[in-house]
């Protein structure tokens, strides 16, 4: 049969007003229905007609998931919450810069009106043999076209690879993993809510998913403890262009100081593996710590230790290193002058 | 400078409000009742034959047509001589084709009665398809076993347009392929064109520098605004086609050859076309899918292509291997060019893009001898072709950063070192003899102009101090092309309702000549323009013939047609003036809509009236004679407008003496981050020696448009194909990554010299293509400038993309310098 890359095959289209209603489509139509947001990512397996659901529940109209709300010390940010709205609202600018940076830094001005932070979180992975519909691991094939000896992995893993060599595409979730976000799963069996850095899975655990939302799930809202707010942020997306990029590496950081010395510092990279990475050991030597250029040179060669490169990828591990470094300095080297 | 009322003035152009507001029908945007939509089966496979084509299943299905196959197309003849070579594109090439020779390439189509219906008809078509030898990368054609592109061959031999069919085998040496991992073209291996002027070898001898390099340029997508879908019905015999496309009238005698109908059997519409880039420059074979399948299902039938099939159909540049050797004198003087090239230019013919690089650098650089040495290999990448500027961004790619190299090891003044080497008015170029004599350069002028805009001299202490991890870094650079032709026909009608009615056989696709030419005409008729309309967009218009709207030939061509048509026209005014109110038709003036007596008796004939008498005249003033050295077309247009009113036709026979070329001078400043290789272009500056400036704004947005698209060429823009099987991996926009306007400097300056070219009338010369090159030598340069401060060398390798120039800086390494798609 041939293939047509072209024209988003009929689908049945339901717009839920409430979870709950979302929730009862979800449960009905099971593996059969797919979720849409913002639908930055869902257009584009539809209309190349690689994913091909028999029913779409649209979230557009379900208000209580568009909200951004003081919960406690915290904040609760509704998972269909736009990037822009995310980027724009006070409370994120005044107590957590970095997310509203990394909202910022996504994609288009366009892209952002429309994408939402959960979608953000949520996205599939951007290599371009499984977004082109090769038969890879991901897709329940047997290889990875980007691991072999004519693969193009330009932007491709350089840690935790395991068969598939794909990166995570999200600017806001090492931003998430740093502030020790937690995200509300419902379903309509009940909530559970995770760490943010255990929503991320990588191809050891699944090769088939980049997240570990269970069928029937829904992400519904991203919860941001007081713990980071107003601490000393930095982050960085590194890009071939300037907008409607993913990231080739960014970086987020958190860190409190007491004078000259980190007290707490925590650390996150992402566009380098399957999942964002906390880089612990890097956090943990940085502890307590002089914020030295030093300091910084030494937590940077420790986070990229393991790394390993293929063909066309080796410069991540110099990115990284660098994007390391500039995290634990802080300062302004992300601005330019034009 | 003449004191002209239209003419170097600011104004609305005539469709833009349409444009702006959404009112404006693009060929995609056209309904009718019963249409039907088809959708093309693309070749998985870059080099295939179709053994079986099993339809049954979709034909069966409730909704579909018809189905189109390549034995349905007419047969194709050579075209007749005298047509150009951008017409030949579609000589050997089909709408559709039993041998796909690259992933993308349509093999059939399906019209359906919508287009979810003709997409799923084609997931129920049965293709067997015999895989053929295939290869991506031109180097892999050239080794001693490798693959050939074509089973005839591997390199195309001949010119472009006359015989470049012709296909043979060409392979290296294993020896040649030593050079070729060690990251240098071979020198001496086979070439299937060498051209020279003057002694090379005893040019190189004579320098006192000598710089030998390896460069390797990447193919870039056109990637339009507007894919090219095409509408198409059939009326009383005749096709009605609606499509997108540089050149109106020239478009339809290729359409008509590709549909297999008479030229008279076809009213083209092609009223607004959102860009080209030189990929539309007579339409594309493509139009004769809808246009059969409508005339098998006698419905109308739309076809739309999507972004991604762009990619395979929409045309490419072709990209370069090749190796240099440029000799320099103390003072910076060049010697010597002496260029090795190796050209990709897809499956179907040369496109002779790497003789036009080594020929623009012949231009802008003037080297006192130059050899050219080429080959044209066949690959199963998608066809290739003119785009923008075609070889001047590759060109620049190579020779700027050479230059800059050789003015840092000499001492030398960036600016000062393309002064040296630039042509002037009186200055000859080529690759070949004869050489060609200029028609004006000044470009010494727009880089005066240039660097004072730009601040050079201070600009140059500023960037050398560096700050943190970033550095600062400027580039110059010259950008030549052609810039107009000759020989065409201009059209003008007064109708008794007084108005000046232009008629104009260009297209509108985006450069606006359509209607700056046109002023033209009614400038020199004192006309003022609100009593003037432009009529354009359909060959039921009728429309004059006209150049092809690419290759900056429109401004030039139509400024000196229109011009000559003026004349034509004032000249029956006076004549009507002169028997209706006695005297000579010298005697008369033409101004604001009345011919009139200069000696100021008061006598004077409205238009309107003049246009109510050429009718009663008949003869030449209302077109019922026509002056015998206009084309047949036009003739064929002015009899259908005769009875109208007055009209006004002329072909331009104005002399013209020597080679019409255009320069811009583009400046570029660069902040780059040392631990990241991030660079962007912090401002720009660009100044054109385009002749007399003819519309300011539109001038503007053609030399910063332009800048734009060459800024891309340099940081971007890339297309990517895994080897093994030979499909494209950078499908879609973010992968192709085209400069968005976020990439480029807030504020960009630009200014023209405004000096008129001496041969031609009003003097205006064309600008589409040079700044291209300037603004992607001068980004190029301006990088090399930033890696000086840190003592790296030039980049060789484009787009030069972060990871580019972490391996400059020495922190990573680069997979293989001369791999092609990667």
């Amino acid at each position: 049969m041939a293939e047509i890359r072209d024209v988003i095959p009929a689908f049945e289209l339901f717009q839920p007003n409430s979870v709950a209603n979302a929730l009862g489509l979800l449960d009905k139509y099971g593996q059969d229905a797919w979720v849409l947001a913002g639908g930055q990512d869902s257009f584009d397996w539809l209309k190349d007609r690689i994913k091909r659901p028999k029913v779409v529940v649209d979230l557009g109209a379900i208000e209580e998931l568009k909200e951004i709300r003081s919960v406690g010390d915290g904040l609760e940010i509704g998972a269909t919450t736009s990037l822009t709205e995310v980027a724009r609202h006070s409370v994120v600018k005044q107590r957590y810069r970095v997310l509203a940076e990394a909202a910022e830094n996504v994609a288009s001005p366009l892209i952002r009106n429309q994408g939402t932070l959960g979608g953000n979180l949520s996205q599939d992975s951007r290599c371009w043999y499984y977004r082109a519909g090769w038969p890879c691991f991901r897709a329940g094939g047997d290889l990875c076209y980007a691991d072999s000896p004519t693969g193009m992995n330009r932007e491709h893993a350089i840690l935790e690879a395991s068969g598939c060599m794909t990166v995570n595409p999200s600017d806001t979730a090492p931003v998430l993993l740093v502030l020790d976000a937690k995200l509300v799963l419902r379903s309509r069996h009940g909530e559970r809510v995770i760490n943010a850095e255990d929503y991320f899975v990588g191809p050891v655990t699944d090769v088939r998913r980049l997240n570990s939302l269970q069928p029937g799930e829904l992400l519904t809202a991203i919860r941001i403890p007081p713990t980071w707010a107003g601490a000393q942020f930095y982050f960085e997306k590194v890009r071939d262009r300037q907008v409607w990029d993913f990231a080739l590496v960014s970086v987020a950081a958190a860190m409190r100081l007491s004078d000259r010395t980190i007290q707490h510092v925590q650390l996150a990279v992402n566009g380098v593996a399957a999942r964002p990475l906390r880089l612990r050991a890097a956090e943990a030597a940085l502890q307590g710590k002089g914020r030295t250029e030093q300091a910084a040179e030494a937590a940077a060669q420790i986070a990229v230790q393991g790394a390993e490169p293929l063909q066309h990828n080796g410069y991540k591990v110099t990115l990284m290193r660098n994007l390391i470094k500039r995290a634990v300095r802080g300062g302004a080297e992300a601005t330019w002058a034009s | 400078m003449a004191d002209y009322k239209l003419i170097g003035h600011d104004y609305t152009t005539p469709e833009m409000l349409a444009k702006v507001t959404g009112q404006a029908k693009f060929s995609e945007d056209i309904r009718a009742d019963g249409m039907l939509f088809c959708k093309l089966l693309l070749s998985p496979m870059p080099h295939a034959r179709v053994l079986k084509i099993d339809a049954s299943e979709a034909l069966a299905m409730n909704g579909v047509a018809a189905i189109l196959t390549p034995d349905d197309l007419p047969e194709v003849t050579v075209p007749p001589a005298g047509l150009t070579p951008f017409a030949l594109t579609g000589w050997t090439e089909r709408a559709l084709t039993k041998e796909p020779l690259y992933e993308g390439e349509p093999i059939l189509a399906v019209a359906a009665v919508d287009e979810v219906t003709a997409a799923e008809a084609i997931e129920k078509i049965k293709v067997d398809l015999e895989p053929l030898p295939f290869v991506i990368d031109p180097l892999d054609a050239l080794r001693p076993d490798g693959p050939n592109g074509r089973t005839q061959g591997n390199v195309f031999v001949g010119h472009v347009g006359i015989d470049s069919k012709d296909i043979q085998a060409l392979k290296w040496t294993a020896k040649d392929f030593g050079e070729v991992a060690a990251g240098r073209l071979p020198w001496d291996a086979k070439a299937t064109v060498e051209t020279s002027v003057g002694d090379v070898e005893a040019g190189l001898k004579q320098a006192d520098l000598v710089l030998d390099e390896t460069f390797f340029i990447q193919s870039t997508a056109h990637q339009v605004l507007e894919p090219r879908s095409t509408f198409a019905y059939w009326q009383n015999g005749k096709l009605y086609l609606y499509g997108s496309t540089q050149s109106m009238i020239r478009s339809v005698g290729p359409i008509a050859r590709w549909v297999g109908i008479e030229p008279s059997q076809l009213v083209y519409i092609s009223e607004y076309s959102g860009g080209g880039f030189g990929s539309k420059i007579n339409s594309y074979p493509y139009v004769a899918i809808p246009a059969l399948l409508s005339k098998k299902t006698n419905r109308p039938v739309m076809l739309r292509i999507s972004r991604e099939a762009e990619n395979y159909i929409g045309r490419m540049r072709p990209g370069f291997q090749a190796r240099i050797k440029m000799g320099f004198r103390k003072d910076g003087r060049v010697t010597a060019i002496d260029s090795f090239i190796i050209e990709d230019p897809g499956p179907y013919e040369l496109t002779g893009q790497a003789e036009q690089a080594a020929q623009v650098a012949s231009n802008s650089y003037q080297p006192l001898a130059t050899r050219f040495r080429g080959i044209y290999v066949a690959t199963n990448t998608p066809p290739k072709g003119a785009q923008r500027a075609p070889g001047l961004p590759q060109s620049v790619s190579m020779f700027e950063p050479l230059i800059s190299k050789a003015a840092r090891k000499l001492g030398l003044d960036q600016v000062e070192i393309r002064k040296i080497n630039a042509p002037s008015s009186d200055s000859k170029f080529g690759v070949r003899e004869p050489l060609q004599n200029l028609t004006s350069a000044y470009v010494r002028e727009a880089l005066d102009r240039g660097a004072e805009l730009f601040k050079w001299q201070e600009r140059k202490q500023r960037v050398s101090q560096r700050s943190g991890p970033k550095v600062r870094g400027i580039g110059v650079s010259v950008g030549s092309f052609t810039a107009g032709s000759v020989g065409y026909d201009g059209l003008l009608l007064v109708k008794p309702d007084g108005k000046l009615y232009i008629h104009q056989g260009i297209g509108n696709f985006g450069a606006l000549a359509v209607m700056d030419t046109a002023r033209v005409a009614a400038e020199f008729l004192g006309m003022p323009w609100k009593q003037c309309e432009v009529v354009w967009g359909s060959s039921g218009k009728h429309v004059p013939w006209s150049s092809n709207s690419g290759g900056s030939q429109t401004a030039h061509a139509h400024s000196r047609a229109n011009y000559a048509t003026a004349l034509d026209l004032k000249r029956k005014l006076q004549e009507i003036a002169a028997q209706q109110m006695g005297g000579s038709p010298e005697a008369y003036e033409v101004d604001n809509g009345y011919v009139y007596r200069k000696d100021n008796t008061g006598s004077s004939l409205a238009f309107a009236k003049a246009a109510e008498l050429a009718i009663k005249l008949g003869g030449k003033y209302d077109g019922h004679e026509v002056p015998q050295q206009v084309n047949a077309l036009t003739k064929a247009s002015v009899a259908a407008l005769a009875g109208q009113g007055l009209i006004g036709v002329a072909k331009d026979e104005f002399p013209r003496k020597g080679a019409t070329q255009g320069f811009v001078a583009g400046f570029a400043e660069v902040e780059l981050d040392l631990e990241t290789g991030v660079y962007r272009i912090v401002d720009y500056t660009a100044v054109a020696d385009a002749g007399t400036v003819l519309h300011p704004r539109n001038l503007g947005g053609q030399i910063l448009g332009g800048s734009v698209e060459g800024f891309g060429h340099i940081t971007t823009r890339n297309m990517i194909y895994e080897r093994q099987s030979g499909r494209l991996v950078s499908r879609r926009m973010y992968q192709i990554r085209p400069p968005s306007i976020l990439d480029v400097p807030l504020e960009m300056n630009w200014d023209a010299v405004n000096i008129p070219d001496p041969q031609t009338p009003v003097g205006i010369k064309g600008v589409g293509e040079p700044p291209v090159g300037a603004a992607a030598g001068a980004v190029l340069c301006a990088i090399s400038d930033a890696l000086s401060r840190v003592d790296k060398d030039i980049i060789y390798r484009t787009p030069v993309r972060l990871d580019r120039v972490l391996a400059a800086l020495g922190s990573g390494k680069i997979h293989d310098l001369l791999a092609a798609y990667a």
